[in-house]
């Protein structure tokens, strides 16, 4: 049934005015959002998001002419609705910034080096059983204007579109052994215990020997919803 | 003790919603993006990294589409009126007909320029089935994104002058002091549609 409502936020989403990330304080509705229908415009999405986007591009270490600096890593894990059911043929674009800390964009010109061989953008595409894997350098921290001394903590961004509109999402993959995370306002726009769900898992069973260690990330998305809407 | 993380059974749920940051334009807006109905690089703001960092090429070319072509765009402007220059709308629409994700592709992603203004090129959708024996009027559903946003922002682009707006099942939601902010103007041979993040005139956002 491709018109069946999806469900709506969970506690663990972030408001979208949240003070201690400064340009939320512009850029946030004042108003609350009005609450509408699914509508088959909110439950439908691109029919082959894959062939909108291209093949997977889903090692970021191999775009250049060497290997870029940095902890090679391996980050996998599987797309799942919350009732944990496979999204397959899911596209997760993927970007970050290099080992130092340093994105290729013009606009970051903080004092840390570029890397030629490291562009830190590609997309993953996950499996019929919802199971993707990319193969990257593990990011730097960087610092921001946000407040004084503000760093963010090492982050890859991933977004995915999911079976609908309803299901788009946009977030950040964060490090178990990461100390910023504790006093980062982006992390922290979403409250414990939930910031958790967005901390990848060091796992030794997917870390490769001689070679790179492993995380895993499942990314939830959401699931269907069987209560009718009643405005 | 170790905190949770992501393979905690008892966190399980969905994932939160992070802002794309101000540098997701070499990851996101590919380039065409937001040119819908033909091959232009329209969408993507190339300029803000080195070529050989372009790697997230698009398939081309696009079937061949016989609506007449529209352009929809404006600015983005936040809560001092000021444009916002990192920001990315994406839309979703129906072909001429109301049909989603039939041969049009029916998705655009456009990063606004330092002027905050962003475009797509597309054709103008058909009316779409709406709940119960209602009819939408035509529309383009708009997310968006940027630095300073920790969730996408969602709302709509109608036509003003559609007589389907009269009974849209989705605008019946809207106090009709705030309709007019979903209403796309033509001007200047194009559809202008603004979004105010904040304040006077504040885009109607939609909780979906």
């Amino acid at each position: 049934m491709s018109d069946a409502p999806f469900r709506r936020e969970d506690a663990g989403q972030p408001p979208s005015l949240f003070p201690a990330y400064a340009s939320t304080t512009a850029r946030s509705p004042s108003l609350p959002p009005i609450r509408i229908p699914h509508t088959v415009t909110e439950t439908t999405g691109p029919a082959n998001w894959p062939a909108l986007m291209g093949a997977a591009l889903d090692d970021l270490t191999t775009q250049h002419k060497a290997a870029p600096i940095g902890q090679r890593i391996i980050v996998s894990g599987r797309v799942l609705d919350e009732d944990k059911r496979p999204v397959p043929n899911s596209v997760i674009e993927i970007w970050q910034a290099n080992a130092a800390g340093r994105y290729v964009h013009k606009k970051d010109q903080w004092d840390a080096p570029l890397d030629p061989n490291f562009t830190g953008a590609g997309r993953a595409i996950s499996d019929a059983d919802g199971n993707y894997r990319f193969i990257t350098i593990r990011p730097g921290a960087y610092p921001w204007g946000n407040h004084h001394n503000a760093w963010r903590p090492a982050h890859i961004h991933l977004s995915l579109f999911g079976p609908a509109f309803a299901t788009r999402l946009v977030t950040q993959l964060y490090f178990p052994d990461d100390t910023l995370i504790d006093i980062d306002p982006i992390a922290n726009a979403v409250p414990l215990p939930f910031r958790q769900r967005m901390v990848a898992h060091f796992d030794i069973g997917t870390t490769r020997p001689n070679w790179a260690l492993g995380y895993r990330f499942d990314i939830v998305l959401r699931g269907r919803d069987a209560t009718p809407f009643e405005p | 003790m170790n905190m949770p993380d992501n393979q905690s059974p008892d966190l399980f749920g969905q994932t939160p919603s992070q802002t794309v940051g101000p540098f997701f334009h070499y990851g996101l807006s590919w380039k065409g993006a937001a040119d819908l109905v033909g091959e232009s690089d329209l969408g993507a703001r190339a300029e803000l990294f080195p070529p050989e960092h372009y790697l997230l090429a698009q398939p081309r070319p696009r079937p061949p589409i016989a609506a007449p072509v529209i352009e929809l765009g404006g600015l983005v402007l936040d809560g001092n009126g000021l444009p916002v220059p990192d920001a990315m709308v994406e839309t979703w629409q129906a072909d001429a007909e109301g049909n989603y994700a039939g041969a049009f592709p029916g998705f655009g992603r456009a990063a606004t320029g330092e002027d905050g203004a962003w475009r797509i090129r597309t054709i103008r959708p058909g009316l779409v089935a709406g709940p119960g024996n209602h009819r939408q009027a035509p529309h383009i559903a708009i997310g968006l994104f940027g630095r300073g946003l920790l969730k996408r922002l969602a709302t709509r682009a109608y036509f003003e002058g559609a007589p389907e707006n009269q009974d849209d099942p989705i605008l019946s939601l809207v106090p009709a002091s705030r309709r007019h902010t979903l209403m796309a103007r033509a001007q200047g041979g194009a559809w202008r549609f603004d979004i105010v993040l904040q304040g006077a005139n504040e885009t109607v956002f939609f909780d979906v």
